[in-house]
């Protein structure tokens, strides 16, 4: 279903992910890609994402745990989440990725806790929104294929 | 606006129009050699590619795409990343270069620093572009491939 026939309900849910600040201009790319024969591309990308990533966060998690902190390997892990981020257009996500890294250079302990506990939410909320939006995109093209005359 | 191969609408294409007319027949000549560890650049550039009919296959490091190579099959196109494991995409990139592989070889990476971009670029690329890939930097990259015959 082409974004100019979506519902208008799922028009405003969609818009509201980019005036939260939530998803960028890569996110739109991706939906450029997506045609009949690749309906759900953008959600096969972002489910993929979270598949790939949630280990990523677990590892940060226990290097965090750990002292001295080895900022060097922080930075690295950090480095493939932001990349990856980036790649389907988490912008929240993406930029506490950035600050994150920042504090690592600085050698800023407490920085990179508070940020990275900033991540995880942004990280968790945004699945929540996406999950909530996919479920809404696919009702909308499965009604909108009933509906269509014969 | 122009129609892909499947006759539907298409906006990737409008990009790709924005150069020579030639460069829509050349897209579907086009083979491209994908080289990036992470699965989801993987997924997306072969999409990006497809998407404009252009043949490709995906590997996963450095090392990979000098095997591909070695085995015998030749890509127009590759597009590098620059950090994999088991060998990264400078390494790959000289290691094809004094093979003699003539690709047209575009480093994608999400490094920013110059330092790090000249390095990159001076192990053999012929173009450089900054993660994510999008379609107007694909299709920049696409004016620069050249197609014999």
């Amino acid at each position: 279903m082409e974004r100019n026939h979506l519902p208008r309900h799922l028009v405003l849910q969609r818009q509201s992910l980019f005036d939260q600040g939530l998803l960028d201009e890569q996110f739109i790319q991706l939906e450029e890609l997506q045609d009949d024969a690749n309906p759900n591309f953008v959600e096969e990308v972002v489910t993929s994402y979270y598949q790939n990533t949630s280990t990523l966060i677990v590892i940060i998690e226990q290097a965090l745990g750990t002292s001295p902190l080895d900022f060097n390997k922080l930075d690295g892990y950090m480095y493939q989440l932001k990349g990856s981020s980036s790649s389907f257009g988490a912008k929240k996500v993406k930029a506490d990725c950035t600050l994150f890294r920042e504090y690592c250079k600085a050698g800023n302990v407490e920085g990179c806790m508070r940020t990275f506990q900033q991540l995880k939410k942004e990280y968790a909320s945004l699945k929540r929104k996406l999950e909530a939006y996919f479920q809404l995109a696919r009702q909308a093209r499965v009604t909108g294929t009933a509906s269509r005359p014969k | 606006m122009l129609k892909s191969k499947n006759g539907m609408k298409d906006g990737l294409l409008n990009s790709v129009k924005a150069g020579p007319p030639a460069l829509l027949e050349l897209s579907s000549k086009i083979t491209a050699l994908v080289v990036d560890d992470n699965t989801l650049n993987q997924t997306i550039h072969h999409r990006l590619l497809d998407n404009l009919g252009i043949q490709n296959q995906v590997v996963g490091n450095g090392k990979e795409a000098v095997d591909v190579h070695c085995s015998g099959k030749n890509f127009d196109l590759i597009l590098m990343d620059m950090d994999m494991p088991v060998m990264n995409g400078i390494e790959a990139t000289r290691k094809l270069r004094t093979m003699g592989i003539r690709s047209l070889i575009a480093g994608v990476s999400a490094r920013s620093t110059e330092k790090e971009k000249q390095e990159f670029i001076e192990a053999g690329l012929d173009d450089y572009q900054e993660k994510p890939l999008t379609t107007t930097k694909l299709a920049s990259i696409l004016h620069k491939v050249k197609k014999d015959g």
